[in-house]
């Protein structure tokens, strides 16, 4: 009588296969929220920009279009290498896989090391929200560095969300857990980090390259 | 009626049985079975419910006499505050798809669970994290928040209530409704019983594919708008603050922009059990399928494209507004086909008056006086004149609390046998059906007079002139307060007490009444292979 | 489900990704340069279409769009649609201001 209920194979039937399509569906569905959460922003720049086009170029003379341009290439080749490394394991090569990962970690720090020093360097010359030097200076400025702050520094925010993501997905790749028979993990991470990669492609000309 | 014995396997197999390593409630709140969140959904929205009732009826209670005597205004406006934010993110939007979607979505395609069980566990989790957050917030720093469930710039910015972690809360309810909607798009697209091809999908389940797409597309807007509000407050960036340029109205856009699509994922799954109710107790099969189907679908596009309706007097260009009065028009269209299509669905049907086809009776009533209203509001020349009065408050609780709620109390007396098996007073559940619309229209009703009449909506006291109408509503708080108790006691008790149901007390046909009430732990033995669309009624059954 | 034999997304290899980075990195170039150029009002245009292009390389060779089924695609483009939608509608008051 209480058969059905104590059988574990019945138990486990719900979970037949692992739906590697439904996994990715899932998956881009999600990237779909991080796209529109960025869309806000987005929408308040493009209105701004409208309006205040001069405030914002001048603005723009401000950033540090190299540091920007070198952070740019940063990004896109970590787009390259986990690219890389998925490729890599789906051929289960477990070591380069593991290899471009790591390059891949490594270029989202230095894209944060950058940028670090490129805040100290802009909030010591006075340029931070509610700064006397930028409340004197008009509403355009003041919008414009508003704007580069919390847009860069969500963007920045999701480096680092994107790094810890990727750092799991290396000790999955060194354990085994992600291989070529299961490379659904590594796939979906790096669907992130390219979506990162994507928002930064068009963060870049908006902040550095309007002089 | 109900004395059909139950199936054998339910007495040893159905969710409601712990038999793994936990027991009690932390098999409950660990669990990973969709049933289990639905139930769990269920019993954490009606309770923030009640918690919104007694606002609403403290509400009713301050406009007793003009003057304030009963609370102050700062308090009046933490009320509606609170009012708001509680009955819309942690009641109606959570609402039929969180707990019943859950409970039915993977049922009714012939699935064992959805895509991502654990995704929806965290979903939950979430949602009462969200839920403690908001209540934390009446009690720190600064205490209730007084801007209006809307916040809007730039006294949500200035205000000293606790805003931060309001906003904080909102956002973090946000990814509950985001991950449920991920889950319920994902289930659709890869878990349907063999042979169910998109169009032999029950109704409901499409009306549960369109809102989760606007739970996945909007609701991020809205998480950005949040978190900018929160940015603002902590680090004064100015980005909506008129003295460094920032424009108010550009917040305004931005909140709309989710919150007008919100109010569809209110509408939206209701209008999917209704389809359901209705063929069931017309004993027909449904009059348009895929007219109703692609019109969810067209609801949720259009829903997008109106956003601006709200803002008709706040300083938009006159381009805009009238873009939006145009598309506002339109988006009527698919929800008219819809109440077309109920209704030839019940010409010459063979009509049961069971509860939950009263309740469809009176949504019917009620959600067309408020969509009607709602063109009212949507053309220009009107809305300028009732905008931001009663009339607009008549016209939303008619629409979301008249059409999605009463649909979701109807969807209880429809769907609870099935979940527990057993059976509730018919007589005392249609009774409460007429006191619920008795109260209802008697609190609601005056107000579109009130509106109409010039009362501004939000405040603590009024013109002695309004004092008729605003007993009239008050009185109706009271009785509409009866009706809830009455219908939920009767609830409650049936499914404690009740006969057993049996498998199909209704005689309903979509797969959920093909299995045993309660539903055992994997829903089906075997996964049905699906032969028909829905609603297959035989002739002259 | 049936459907649970694994698909095959093996799509490029090797060489094909370091082609995109290249022409990422010269896109990339190709921007910067054309910044120094003063265009005035569609400075923002040419910028956002270079942006444009870098994005679909990433979206449809790194990202796999191109080699997925049409599902994919489908929700892109839904996504897409909004995104257009509410640029839209928002500068039709913004655009339109006395």
């Amino acid at each position: 009588m209480s058969e059905i209920a104590s059988k574990p194979e019945v138990l486990h039937v719900k979970h037949l296969h692992k739906d590697e399509k439904g996994a990715k569906i899932g998956m881009w569905l999600f990237l779909f929220t991080e796209l529109l959460l960025f869309t806000g922003l987005f929408l308040l720049y493009a209105a701004y920009r409208y309006v205040y086009s001069a405030d914002f170029h001048r603005a723009g003379f401000e950033t540090h279009t190299l540091i920007g341009a070198v952070n740019t290439i940063i990004l896109l080749t970590s787009s390259l290498t986990v690219a890389l490394s998925i490729a890599a394991i789906e051929r289960g090569k477990k070591w380069i896989s593991a290899t471009f990962l790591g390059i891949t970690i490594l270029c989202g720090l230095f894209f944060l090391v950058n940028k670090y020093f490129e805040w100290s360097s802009e909030i010591g010359r006075g340029l931070y929200p509610g700064s006397p030097k930028l409340l004197n200076d008009t509403n355009g400025i003041n919008l414009f560095f508003g704007l580069y702050y919390t847009m860069t520094g969500l963007h920045g925010l999701h480096v680092v969300v994107g790094i810890i993501v990727l750092t799991f997905m290396l000790v999955f790749v060194l354990r085994g857990k992600i291989s070529s028979e299961d490379p659904v993990k590594l796939e979906n991470a790096g669907l992130y980090w390219h979506l990162v990669d994507i928002i930064w492609i068009f963060l870049f000309p908006l902040f550095y390259l309007i002089n | 009626m109900a004395d059909i014995a139950i199936a054998p396997s339910s007495v040893t197999d159905n969710y409601l049985l712990n038999s793994g390593k936990r027991s009690g409630v932390l098999s409950w709140i660990f669990s990973t079975d969709h049933k289990r969140i639905g139930i769990m959904y269920l019993v954490s929205t009606l309770s923030f419910f009640a918690v919104g009732v007694v606002l609403g009826l403290l509400m009713r209670l301050e406009m007793i006499t003009p003057g304030g005597k009963i609370f102050a205004a700062q308090t009046y406006n933490e009320l509606f505050t609170l009012h708001g934010v509680i009955m819309i993110f942690l009641f109606v939007i959570p609402g039929i798809p969180a707990s019943l979607g859950n409970f039915f979505l993977p049922i009714q395609i012939g699935a064992r669970d959805v895509a991502f069980p654990r995704l929806n566990l965290l979903s939950w989790w979430i949602y009462m994290i969200g839920g403690m957050l908001a209540i934390a917030s009446l009690f720190l720093q600064g205490g209730p928040v007084d801007t209006g469930w809307t916040f809007y710039v730039p006294y949500s910015i200035r205000t000293g209530t606790d805003v931060t972690l309001s906003v904080l809360a909102a956002f973090i309810l946000g990814f509950s409704s985001i991950l449920t909607g991920i889950n319920f798009l994902t289930t659709i697209h890869r878990l349907r019983a063999p042979g169910m091809g998109w169009f032999r999908m029950p109704l409901f389940t499409w009306a549960l594919y369109a809102t989760a797409w606007i739970q996945v597309i909007a609701t991020p807007i809205l998480g950005i708008t949040l978190l900018l509000i929160f940015i603002e407050r902590i680090f004064n960036v100015g980005i909506f603050d008129p003295s460094r340029g920032g424009d108010p109205l550009l917040y305004q856009h931005l909140f709309w922009i989710y919150s007008h699509p919100a109010v569809y994922i209110m509408i939206l799954p209701a209008m999917g059990v209704v389809s359901e109710i209705i063929t069931t107790f017309a004993r027909r099969t449904i009059f348009g399928y895929k007219a109703i189907a692609l019109s969810s679908l067209a609801i949720a596009f259009i829903g997008y494209l109106v956003w601006g309706h709200h803002m008709f007097s706040t300083g938009m260009s006159d381009t805009a507004r009238f873009v939006f009065s145009l598309l506002t028009f339109l988006v009527a269209v698919p929800s008219g086909i819809k109440v077309f299509n109920w209704v030839a669905t019940m010409y010459k049907g063979s009509i049961d008056p069971k509860p939950p086809f009263l309740f469809v009776m009176a949504f019917i009533f009620l959600f067309s006086i408020g969509g009607l209203t709602g063109l009212v509001l949507g053309s220009l020349a009107t809305d300028i004149h009732v905008t931001d009065t009663y009339f607009v408050v008549a016209h939303f609780h008619y629409v979301i609390f008249g059409g999605a709620v009463f649909i979701f109390f109807g969807a209880l007396h429809y769907w609870l046998p099935k979940m527990f098996g057993r059976m509730y007073n018919l007589k005392i559940a249609s009774w409460s059906v007429l006191i619920l619309f008795v109260g209802f229209n008697m609190l609601y009703f005056p107000m579109f007079i009130l509106g109409y009449e010039g009362m501004p909506r939000r405040y603590f006291t009024y013109l002695p002139q309004y004092e008729a109408l605003q007993h009239l509503s008050m009185v109706g708080s009271w009785v509409l307060a009866s009706g809830l108790i009455i219908m939920f006691a009767n609830l409650i008790h049936g499914m404690r007490k009740g006969p057993l149901a049996g498998d199909n007390p209704w005689g309903g046909t979509t797969l959920e009444w093909t299995i045993p009430s309660p539903p055992p732990k994997e829903n089906f033995e075997e996964i049905p292979i699906v032969t028909h669309e829905p609603y297959y009624h035989h002739e002259g059954e | 489900m049936e459907e649970n034999v694994k698909t095959d997304t093996s799509g490029p290899g090797y060489g094909t990704y370091i082609l995109v980075w290249l022409a990422l990195i010269s896109l990339t170039c190709l921007t910067v340069a054309v910044a120094g150029f003063n265009l005035a009002a569609l400075t923002v245009v040419v910028a956002l279409i270079i942006a444009v292009v870098k994005s679909s390389l990433v979206v449809n060779i790194f990202m796999h769009i191109r080699f997925e089924d049409r599902i994919f695609k489908i929700f892109l483009s839904v996504a897409g649609v909004v995104l257009f939608v509410i640029f839209a509608l928002t500068f039709a008051d913004v655009f339109f201001r006395k």
